[in-house]
């Protein structure tokens, strides 16, 4: 067997081993028959025995395993010398089970009817072996006597093989036996599931993994009867296979994770929490992909292939008067010319309803893949929050602050003399921090100097963050200006001031918030919060700004549509006159598309601004990387052998990690793809792009120029945090998306809602059109405020009551560790007690203990509760969200 | 596979644990493994392991593991320090372990002395005697629920399931 286990090392084919496997097993089978019986019958009766035994069920184990290998040992002794002794051995084992059972039976015996009757019968069949046996004693002795007879012992032989047959033989089994086996099976099953986590050296987990996996083998088979049995043995098989086929699938799945090796050798630098944002970064990765998946292949592709061609009519040509700019790198590059006529942008879909020999319905497929997209956004986000939260476990309390520092400060995954130097360093310090806070009990010095200085500090950020919010207004309104008097007059920095203000903020004003906030003299984790929330701030608003701009060139340009509406009207009309004396059967199909006059399409507009914003802060990104990563430490790598100062160590020395800015760089980047991908499908395209170049580039640069943190920042606890702020930025991006596509009227000459009076309008038509009439009736009597309202009240109550509950448990929870303290105090005494008398604590110790340890799970218990709670509060809100 | 149940591996990654076990002394391990020699690798090349090296508790997660108790590690040994360490090793598992490794004299309880030895291996001595003790004494005093002045697995496992850290920080990845 170990033979088989451990040539996979080498071969590496696991069908060999199975084989191999099996036929071991079959040729052990009849020898180790008695035994597993034996084995069993003593089993069926622990179980009887039942709950009392259930915390020896280890102990019980072990034994298992010990006697089985004694059993192995034996069956190689057998083959020198004969079988006489070894059945002489097996037999007195078995009296004495026998024996010891029927004292078990007795005992138990009169409390329960039914089972009184199977424990006589076992006992029947037990005397009948019993009698065997004596005979087989009598034989054995025999053989003993004359061991050269080889008759006598061919006789043994020969009954034990019948003896066997019979045992294997699944009909002779009594049908509660067969109960027993079956479970006796389960419970080696789940042994199997469950040994890897048993805290046992590897050699014992082996032999009991090969210990139980043979007694499956061999009675797996011999269940069931008849009919049954075939179909039990097919259940097994099959349960067999699926059981290898997840096991390929999970190496499968493990070998598909993407970055894994270079994400490990990262942490194995630089602790868990840079890999943290690497794994941010990952999972981010994931999402998009799914959502670049479902714009790609039901919006794009769909319209690329099926829709009509380019050029066929205005909305698809590039106008007559841009065509010879179309295809300037200049303009392109701006998402300009034959890239805003094209599938990347909202202006080029038709509103045709369906589209193709497969009547692909695409203004419907666009507008619920732009919902969907948000939908499972949502869904993704809380979904690992959930978890997160999950994992976590709660462990908000302070109880065991410093058992904590002692025992989990050690990052275990460094690999790295300097990391580990950092860590040392920060884990006295760490200690002393705490020392000299419990020593000293809160001395307040001068606490009015340092309120002044904070309130002076959030002034200086109000400051900054209004000043950075005007400044973006102000640069939005003077490139409308510019748009207005068109782009060919003016210089690069005129054309791109918004998007390079807006990166060049976003890279200043952070740190001047650092310099601010030294000001205020807070607790290095205290102070990372403010800073984070105030860079998140500082992004929001800039954000907001710009879409408050957005908007108002949405309204100028709708003024301006509706101008070029009416004109439209006239100039047709100008044409059908002149058209008309020349050849009245033709209608005006010689006009070129490009030639038909068109409205200013605000929503292709907006889906290039967001492209072009995040065109160029990828570009930031990147560029500040190789600027003041990569240059920076090449500097300070070369400069420092002919350098006045020790470059390396002193003022510039090489960069840290920044994960914080990094993930809110990442989070923001996120919610700008989720505001304007219903604009631009090409978005989540970009999107991907840009995160796959950043995770080789990121990785490359944090290994080659980056050194590790000193600042203690704990991965843990913060990956919720980025996860709320994700959950925030999504709600904040979508409200404006929303609120656009429900309030504003699409465009009309551009779009796959063009002519329609609001985007949802889609929703009804296809109801109208497509499902039969009884349907749009439903629907229609659902969706009416009498059943709505209703329906939403429900849900505010059931949130209500979800929250009141939650909160109830948290009680219950603060009022159970009250109890534990108390529990401690009373134990204390109670030992003290106890060693005064002079008597025996253990006891009352146990007691206490055990006391102690059902309110710890009942309190857990309630913790998961509540969880679980918390996460249906938080879909119930989701759902709200979605439906108002 | 055997291995399989026992850790928390997948096929491959026990291959590659195995070229790693080899690789640490290519002379010593045998490539085929069909017929189960008996190959110890001494303390000295487990603890060289860049996963290792800078671990200040080496010395004892090797001893804990191995099964000779001085550090001196089979394949089975190695494989299964890996399989518990892993990211997807439950808890319990990893406290029980944990224990054993802040356990230095091995008497199944965590007394001062243990804890002063982990404390002064965490900070490389550079806390001051007073200090030392003010911790340790601050540690029983949180950890220790029976009062008996040293901690006991129960106690231990008590206190480290609510760490919100000791998952993520007690793993080392391969």
């Amino acid at each position: 067997m170990t033979k088989c286990g451990v040539s996979v090392l080498t071969t590496g084919d696991e069908d060999e081993v199975s084989s191999c496997y099996e036929e071991h097993e079959w040729g052990k089978n009849r020898v180790k028959g008695r035994e597993k019986e034996r084995e069993k019958k003593k089993r069926g009766n622990a179980r009887k025995k039942g709950a009392s035994r259930a915390g020896r069920g280890d102990e019980e184990l072990e034994e298992r395993a010990e006697r089985g290998e004694k059993g192995r040992r034996r069956r190689k002794r057998d083959n020198h010398d004969g079988k006489g002794r070894e059945r002489d051995e097996e037999e007195q084992a078995e009296e004495k089970s026998g024996r010891a059972q029927e004292e078990r039976d007795t005992e138990e015996g009169d409390a329960k009817r039914k089972k009184k009757n199977e424990s006589a019968k076992r006992e029947e069949k037990k005397e009948d072996g019993g009698k065997r046996a004596v005979k087989e004693k009598a034989n054995a002795v025999k053989t003993k006597k004359h061991k050269k007879k080889s008759s006598e012992e061919e006789d043994v032989e020969e009954e034990e093989e019948e003896e066997k047959e019979k045992e294997l033989r699944p009909e002779s089994l009594s049908p509660e036996e067969l109960e027993k086996l079956k479970e006796a099976v389960d419970e080696k099953k789940k042994l199997i599931q469950t040994l890897r986590g048993k805290p046992w050296p590897m050699k014992k987990k082996l032999s009991t993994l090969r210990e139980s996996q043979e007694f499956l083998e061999k009675y797996e088979g011999a269940l069931g009867k008849g009919k049954g049995r075939r179909l039990y043995a097919y259940k097994v098989m099959m349960t067999k296979k699926w059981m290898k086929f997840q096991r390929d699938f999970e190496n499968f799945k493990t070998a598909c994770i993407p970055w894994e090796m270079k994400i490990k050798e990262i942490e194995s630098h630089f602790g868990s929490s840079v890999a943290s944002y690497f794994i941010f970064l990952r999972w981010m990765y994931g999402i998009n992909m799914i959502l670049f998946g479902l714009t790609f292949g039901l919006v794009m592709v769909p319209e690329a292939l099926m829709g009509r061609p380019y050029g066929s009519m205005p909305r698809k040509t590039v106008p007559r008067a841009d065509e010879a700019s179309a295809m300037d790198f200049a303009v392109l590059w701006d998402f300009g010319g034959y890239a805003q006529y094209s599938v990347l942008f909202y202006g080029y879909y038709n509103n045709q309803r369906a589209i193709g020999w497969l009547k692909f319905r695409m203004p419907l497929s666009y507008f619920l893949v732009g919902v969907g997209t948000v939908a499972y956004s949502y869904m993704v986000v809380i979904r690992t929050m959930a978890r997160n939260a999950n994992e976590s476990g709660g462990g908000d309390d302070n109880s065991f602050n410093f058992s904590w520092k002692m025992f989990t400060s050690w990052d275990y995954l460094i690999g790295n003399p300097e990391t580990a130097d950092n860590k040392f360093a920060s884990i006295t310090t760490s200690f002393k921090e705490a020392i000299l806070e419990e020593q000293e009990s809160r001395k307040d010095d001068n606490i009015h100097l340092t309120r002044f200085l904070r309130v002076l500090a959030n002034f200086l950020v109000m400051c900054c963050l209004a000043g950075s919010g005007y400044l973006i207004y102000f640069v939005v309104r003077r490139s409308q200006k510019f748009a207005l008097d068109g782009l060919d007059n003016h210089s690069w920095w005129e054309r791109n001031e918004v998007n390079m203000v807006m990166s060049l903020l976003g890279m200043f004003c952070p740190m001047l918030f650092d310099v601010i906030s030294t000001l205020e003299n807070y607790h290095p984790r205290i102070a990372l919060q403010w800073q984070l929330g105030r860079i998140f701030a500082l992004f929001l608003g800039n954000l907001y700004t710009f879409i408050i701009a957005l908007m108002d060139e949405i309204n100028l340009k709708r003024k301006e549509e509706e101008i070029v509406k009416f004109n439209m009207t006239v100039w047709e009309a100008s044409l059908y006159n002149g058209t008309v004396p020349e050849n009245s059967t033709a209608p005006p199909v010689t006009i070129h598309p490009a030639d038909v006059p068109r409205g200013p399409c605000w929503e292709t507009m907006v889906g290039q601004e967001f492209v072009r914003l995040i065109i160029s802060d990828t570009m930031t990104t990147y560029i500040t990387l190789l600027i003041g990563d990569f240059l920076r430490a090449v500097l300070v790598r070369f400069l420092n052998y002919c350098w006045c100062w020790d470059l390396e160590a002193g003022f510039p020395s090489y960069s840290e990690f920044d994960v914080s800015g990094n993930v809110l760089g990442l989070i923001f980047n996120q919610g700008m793809i989720w505001m304007g991908a219903f604009y631009a499908p090409c978005l989540p395209a970009l999107n991907v792009l840009r995160l796959h170049v950043s995770m080789y580039l990121q990785c490359w640069a944090v290994m080659c120029c980056n050194v590790p943190q000193e600042r203690v920042f704990k991965a843990s606890g913060s990956n919720n945090f980025y996860m709320a702020m994700l959950l925030v930025i999504l709600f904040l991006s979508t409200l404006p998306a929303i609120y656009t596509i429900v309030t504003i009227p699409p465009s009309f000459d551009c779009g796959p809602f063009s002519g329609k009076s609001r985007m949802f309008d889609v929703i009804q038509e296809t109801l109208e059109s497509d499902f039969p009439a009884w349907f749009s009736k439903v629907f229609s009597y659902a969706s009416n405020p009498g059943l709505v309202l209703p329906f939403l009240l429900l849900m505010v109550l059931a949130i209500y009551y979800l929250q009141s509950t939650s909160k109830s448990f948290k009680e219950a929870n603060v009022e159970l560790k009250k109890k534990l303290q108390m529990a401690r105090k009373a134990m204390t005494q109670a030992a003290e007690q106890q060693s005064n008398n002079n008597a025996s604590p253990q006891a009352q110790k146990g007691e206490a203990r055990s006391f102690l340890w059902w309110s710890e799970i009942g309190s857990s218990g309630i913790h998961g509760k509540k969880k679980k709670k918390k996460e249906t509060f938080r879909a119930l809100c989701k759902d709200l969200n979605v439906l108002l | 596979v055997l291995f399989y149940d026992c850790t928390y591996f997948t096929r491959k990654e026990i291959l590659r644990l195995f070229y790693r076990y080899r690789d640490l002394a290519p002379q010593l391990v045998p490539l085929d493994y069909t017929n189960q020699p008996d190959v110890k690798l001494p303390y000295e090349l487990i603890g060289s392991m860049p996963e290792l090296k800078d671990n200040p508790f080496r010395q004892r997660i090797a001893e804990v593991f191995s099964e000779d108790g001085e550090g001196n590690m089979t394949l089975d040994d190695f494989l299964d320090m890996f399989s518990v360490l892993s990211e997807m090793a439950p808890r319990d598992l990893k406290a029980y372990y944990a224990f054993k490794i802040y356990d230095f004299n091995n008497d199944d309880f965590i007394c001062k002395s243990d804890l002063e030895k982990t404390l002064n291996k965490l900070t490389r001595n550079e806390l001051t005697e007073d200090e030392v003790r003010m911790v340790c004494e601050k540690v029983m005093d949180e950890a220790d629920l029976d009062n008996d002045g040293r901690l006991s697995l129960e106690d231990f496992q008590h206190m480290i399931v609510r760490a919100p850290d000791f998952l993520s920080t007690f793993h080392i990845r391969i």
